[in-house]
């Protein structure tokens, strides 16, 4: 694009808001009474062990289901309401590996670009952007089944952002790959906020991928048991490390955030 | 950077609608060429059913002169149409099997992702799944016809087409219907040997009904109760250049029927996928 404005509008919208999210699968309460915000240019991270509710939060918000009350909304659009505009801000990376190994690099990113409305042309334009941003310029023609896994979460990431979203929604994105794939992609992803202005929410188990400045989402057994910068839930939970704190916050006989 | 606004202000109208059914449709052929083994078999299993159990059968069940034919016709020529409905069976079946896998692979979620209505985004998938069962019914015919099977006039492969369209989407929303009850791979299965051999046997298919009808009047009431039935005598039908009126109207209305509710079964609010967590 040639027009470059300044900065984004400065809005009080959040990226990504949750309301009061709620929802249970028959007597299971998955989630209880979850919010947060995600500001536009942040790094959120969703910190959780598994069964934690991250899948069930991913769901709604990506409207697979809607929760059964709250709200959830991305840059002032309900998701319920206005799924169509919503889903159109968002790209998500999932937690399954979502590309055709059958497919070239270049088909998986062409269909994604059709499920957005895009056309075959502009597509091809986009796709080499997005492939140069994740390193991945020269393999567009390349089967998938051939790609390493590190590889394949960075055609992923091109291919969520392939329709400019303003939010992007990663579900444990790191999950089987080695340290260097990890601090790669990582490196992507945080890259793509100072660049695009983009709001990431990251969902992790992994308390290595924090930095200080993140923002962290607590999320226990359906509930937010923190929801603040990185530093400061160190700091509320007496802690030396995000890692100390999040297991003090956990830990048995710790159902609630008391504090 | 300006992108996202442009992004923001996007519409999501029909020309955007076209290019995203034109996504799935390719992507479907894409998948389907890539497999060939299913290409083979969906191709094979008719014809087995041509050479070895129609050429067995043709001594002992002659049909008589009853419409569409109006002659004495082979047994072979008989159940070519209920064939071609087979392989429409099958395919409708496999493609609502593939949504099972997609769903548990996380495609299906891709899928629905799409800022596209989700009512449109099923529709698609299932005129793609159509697509590819009216591409194995034609490599059926080109090898049917070499056994000296065809139509009165080359018309009818002509006419067959609408008749192979909506029986097509009749059965592949049977499928997805299915598809958004069933909650994992294996049970899948179960449904097959429940749905497909049942459908396809007690219809008419391999035998006309009025010959089910001497032999079982039970079993001639089932068959006309079995939606696949109008199919087979739809596509009979217009494979003779003829409407089968009630046929159309049966399959047609199933069609919405299966449809609607498959589109319901997959409603964010209402639907079954929740219950399964995920």
């Amino acid at each position: 694009m040639t027009a470059v404005t300044a900065a984004p509008p400065k809005t009080a919208v959040s990226a990504l808001s949750v309301e009061n999210v709620s929802h249970a699968y028959g007597e299971r309460i998955a989630l209880d009474e979850v919010s947060f915000h995600v500001a536009p240019s942040s790094f959120t991270v969703l910190l959780g062990l598994n069964g934690a509710g991250k899948s069930t939060l991913f769901s709604v918000i990506t409207h697979l289901y809607a929760s059964r009350s709250g709200v959830v909304r991305i840059f002032g659009c309900d998701v319920a309401r206005k799924s169509g505009a919503a889903l159109a801000l968002l790209g998500v990376v999932f937690q399954q590996r979502t590309l055709d190994p059958d497919l070239s690099v270049a088909q998986n990113l062409a269909y994604h670009g059709a499920l957005h409305g895009i056309g075959p042309r502009e597509t091809r334009v986009r796709q080499a952007a997005q492939l140069a941003r994740v390193g991945l310029a020269d393999r567009a023609g390349d089967k998938v089944r051939y790609l390493s896994g590190g590889q394949m979460r960075r055609v992923e990431i091109a291919r969520a952002l392939l329709h400019w979203p303003r939010m992007l929604l990663l579900d444990e994105p790191t999950a089987g790959l080695d340290i260097k794939a990890r601090a790669g992609l990582l490196e992507v992803v945080r890259g793509l906020i100072a660049d695009e202005g983009i709001g990431v929410l990251w969902a992790t188990h992994l308390v290595d991928e924090i930095r200080d400045d993140d923002h962290v989402v607590v999320l226990h057994k359906g509930r937010v048991l923190a929801d603040d910068s990185s530093r400061s839930i160190v700091l509320a939970a007496d802690a030396s490390s995000i890692g100390e704190a999040f297991t003090r916050l956990t830990g048995p006989g710790r159902e609630e955030a008391d504090w | 950077m300006s992108e996202a606004a442009f992004a923001r202000e996007r519409p999501f109208g029909w020309p955007q609608r076209l290019i995203c059914l034109y996504g799935i449709v390719w992507r479907e052929s894409l998948r389907f060429l890539h497999q060939r083994e299913r290409f083979i078999s969906a191709l094979v299993r008719p014809l087995v059913w041509l050479f070895i159990f129609a050429a067995g059968f043709r001594q002992t069940l002659g049909v008589s002169i009853m419409p569409p034919y109006d002659t004495y016709v082979l047994y072979e020529v008989y159940i070519t149409p209920g064939l071609m409905a087979m392989i429409q069976l099958f395919n409708g079946m496999q493609s609502s099997l593939s949504m099972v896998y997609d769903r548990e692979m996380g495609s299906m979620r891709m899928l629905l992702v799409s800022p596209a209505p989700r009512w449109f985004l099923l529709t698609s998938k299932l005129i793609a799944g159509v697509a590819v069962s009216i591409l194995q019914v034609y490599a059926f015919l080109v090898v049917a016809y070499f056994w000296e099977i065809e139509p009165p006039t080359w018309w009818g492969y002509l006419t067959v087409l609408p008749a192979l369209a909506l029986s097509g989407l009749m059965l592949g929303a049977l499928g997805m219907l299915l598809s958004s009850l069933i909650k994992q791979l294996e049970n899948f299965a179960g449904v097959m040997n429940f749905v497909i051999f049942p459908m396809f046997f007690a219809s008419s298919a391999l035998y006309p009904l009025w010959r089910v009808q001497q032999g079982s009047p039970w079993l001639a009431t089932v068959c006309r109760l079995n939606p696949f039935t109008y199919s087979v005598e739809l596509i009979r039908f217009a494979f003779y250049g003829q409407v089968n009126w009630l046929a159309l109207g049966v399959v047609a209305g199933c069609t919405a029927a299966f449809l609607g509710a498959a589109i319901i079964a997959y409603d964010p609010a209402r639907g079954m996928l929740m219950r399964r967590g995920g």
